[in-house]
């Protein structure tokens, strides 16, 4: 490999996507656009849910379970409604997604035999919603019923520690405030960076196909190698700014906490943008044409990291022949790197696991990609 | 130069050159020498073979047969050090349009590894040699075609090549930006560059030192514009013009000491042994047949008639051949 071709490779690339309107737009506006469109469009925290309220009994105690309701973050009431019918449809139309129904003998259970039930009617067409809507609602009435609990207690003239034995408190760690927002963004980087990257150069090799400068190309002493670390090193550069560009978005715009070290960080986006990049070229060594190399770089890249990288699904929850699946998809390293250190802040050492997987994914799409693209007669 | 001393100082030695692409022959059994300093041009139809032979010679595509010396160097074995030692220009224009004429140039020059303190004065007269001067910062897209032919060769022997390949490099450039271009690849010759150029204008024939002509892979003649006139055709030309083509034409391949006629526009090309005597016998015989030529001349062919017959005479040779 000689330094002069590589860097004559390098900066006549640079020129290139200087002028080429196309490439820029890739690597400028497509991260910024995609961060802002995902960093707010998908969102999993459940907020103000629009609930109806059938209050059979109409007393002291069943309004005071509604106003925790109405307290609480989680929900909103929409609707006071009178019968179940009203309830249902209400529900159907979609202004409400839960109902809470109070039976007519609740006080009166609730005072002789101290306990009592609240019906939730649920819209399980959105299982998802439907099952933290559940358990925030269960919340909720905990909540409640530990009131009430300790006012009945108060005129006993006991206090909490001498009846209640066993509190559980669950606390969780790393996202304390639990928004999902915090482990959505930079997950939402990896799959930024894997789309950008091989949208870059899937348009590499094939661009030079297409204006018959290959030929030309071949016909001179450089080498392949020359060739492909000399267009490869100025897109590494621009997946860099690009990285920097969408990390900073991720910690100055939406407040994602960032926990480790910046060089873990440039460490592991290096080897990631090594395979994003490499993929990208070996598409467009194999398919020789800008846009069917270009999609099939989108198809490729973004599908898998959106769905399979555990960026917003868990890769636990899924089937076992899935998971499996899933440890093929170089995305998946990365999304679990850059979770952990963005909120676990923990270093290489740590991370040994799937920052090998990267170095031998990254190798052998490197390889893949220089055996691929061979100065050869045919 | 002629051919004997191209032969003594071979930059290119072609023997028993093939090329098969699956059952199609394009390149068949061609062989040829060309000498340091020398110009040759590939003359032929589109599909003749005149780009494979060139490309093979740059080691872009690998015979299937025969032995092809470029610089002293097996193309086949050696095909990298080849690369060091050849300037290419190839059929298509292909230099970066989105890049301009400075940074082409200085391109080449990284990939040629040209040594850094010669590039600006090879670059200087890369720049003049095409005529470019004032523009070094325009975009390659915006020149105008002439132009950015002579800049693809100025890129081509910006490493001082002595030995350059140019395939139809003149292919849609007006008349007079082709006559200033064979005037480059002279200067470049006569400092003792070996050019191979292959054109389809029959007429730029005559700029070149050889030429050979191209048909369906085989070169069918080759020698100096001079030779090929004198010796190609295997006779004299006599042009013959009348009202009935048809039985004229069947008449004339009947006809004593004609070798051949064929039919040429709206007249007759007759190729004979001697043209003073068939001018005075060829009416006579014709008249026993009733037909009337309204003229009949001797005419100096051009290369182009040349190779218009030689082309015609091989194809029909094939023809019975199969």
């Amino acid at each position: 490999m000689r330094l002069r071709r590589l860097n004559a490779i390098a900066v006549k690339e640079v020129l290139q996507i200087w002028r080429d309107p196309r490439s820029l737009m890739i690597a400028l506006l497509l991260p910024f656009t995609q961060m802002f469109l995902f960093g707010y469009g998908v969102n999993l925290d459940l907020k103000h849910l629009p609930i109806c309220t059938f209050d059979r009994e109409g007393s002291q105690a069943s309004q005071d379970l509604f106003k925790h309701f109405q307290a609480s973050l989680y929900f909103a009431i929409a609707h006071n409604v009178k019968t179940y019918p009203e309830m249902v449809a209400a529900i159907d139309r979609g202004d409400c997604r839960a109902g809470i129904v109070v039976p007519p003998d609740f006080s009166e259970r609730l005072n002789d035999a101290g306990t009592a039930s609240v019906q939730a009617i649920l819209d399980g067409t959105d299982d998802n919603t439907a099952n933290i809507a559940f358990a925030y609602a269960a919340a909720v009435v905990s909540g409640y019923s530990n009131d009430i609990q300790l006012s009945w207690l108060d005129r006993q003239g006991r206090t909490l520690q001498q009846v209640t034995p066993l509190v559980v408190q669950s606390r969780v760690w790393f996202n304390e405030d639990l928004v999902s927002r915090n482990f959505i963004i930079p997950g939402l980087v990896a799959v930024i960076m894997a789309m950008v990257g091989a949208q870059l150069t899937s348009l590499t090799i094939a661009r030079e196909w297409e204006r018959g400068t290959m030929e030309l190309l071949v016909s001179t002493p450089v080498t392949s190698s020359e060739v492909m670390f000399g267009k490869l090193i100025p897109y590494l550069i621009l997946g860099w700014l690009d990285a920097a560009f969408c990390l900073t978005i991720a910690v100055l715009w939406f407040a994602v906490p960032f926990r480790g070290t910046l060089f873990a960080l440039f460490l592991t986006t290096t080897l990631f943008l090594a395979v994003v990049l490499s993929m990208g070229y070996l598409f467009s060594v194999l398919i020789r044409s800008q846009v069917g190399a270009s999609q099939i770089a989108l198809v490729a890249t973004l599908l898998p990291a959106m769905l399979l990288s555990g960026y917003i699904f868990p890769i636990d929850q899924m089937p076992p022949f899935i998971q499996d699946l899933t440890y093929l998809i170089y995305a998946r390293y990365y999304v679990t790197i850059i979770k952990a250190i963005f909120l676990k802040g923990i270093g290489i050492g740590q991370l040994m696991m799937p920052i090998l997987f990267l170095v031998i994914y990254a190798l052998a799409v490197v390889g893949l990609a220089a055996r691929a693209f061979r100065k050869r007669l045919t | 130069m002629n051919a004997n001393n191209a032969a003594a100082d071979a930059q290119i030695v072609v023997e028993g050159l093939v090329k098969r692409f699956g059952s199609f022959v394009a390149v068949d059994d061609v062989s040829f020498r060309i000498g340091r300093g020398e110009i040759v041009g590939f003359l032929g139809p589109n599909g003749a073979g005149k780009s494979t032979i060139i490309r093979i010679l740059c080691g872009l595509l690998r015979p299937s047969a025969g032995r092809v010396l470029v610089g002293g160097i097996d193309v086949v074995s050696d095909p990298e050090r080849v690369r060091e030692h050849i300037g290419y220009m190839s059929q298509k224009f292909s230099l970066y349009r989105d890049l301009t004429v400075e940074e082409n140039l200085r391109f080449f020059g990284g990939i040629y590894s040209v040594p850094r303190q010669q590039l600006a004065e090879r670059m200087r007269f890369a720049i003049d040699m095409a005529g470019l001067g004032g523009r070094e910062k325009a975009l390659v897209a915006t020149l105008a075609g002439g132009w950015q032919q002579r800049l693809a060769l100025g890129c081509a022997v910006l490493h001082r090549p002595p030995i350059l390949f140019l395939d139809e490099p003149t292919s849609g450039v007006e008349p007079t930006s082709r006559r200033r271009f064979w005037d480059l690849i002279h200067t470049l010759a006569a400092d003792g560059v070996t050019v191979l150029v292959s054109t389809h204008y029959m007429d730029e024939a005559e700029y070149c030192h050889r030429a050979a002509l191209i048909n369906q892979g085989r070169i069918i003649a080759m020698g100096s514009p001079d030779q090929l006139k004198r010796t190609a055709l295997g006779g004299e030309l006599l042009l013959l013009k009348c009202e009935t083509l048809g039985p004229t034409l069947a008449a004339l391949q009947q006809a004593p000491g004609v070798v051949d006629a064929s039919v040429f526009g709206n007249a007759i090309h007759v190729l004979v042994r001697d043209a003073a005597r068939s001018l005075t016998e060829l009416p006579a015989y014709l008249a026993e047949k009733s037909l009337r030529p309204s003229a009949l001349e001797r005419i100096h062919p051009s290369l182009e008639d040349i190779f218009v017959h030689l082309v015609a005479a091989d194809m029909a040779k094939r023809r019975q051949a199969a």
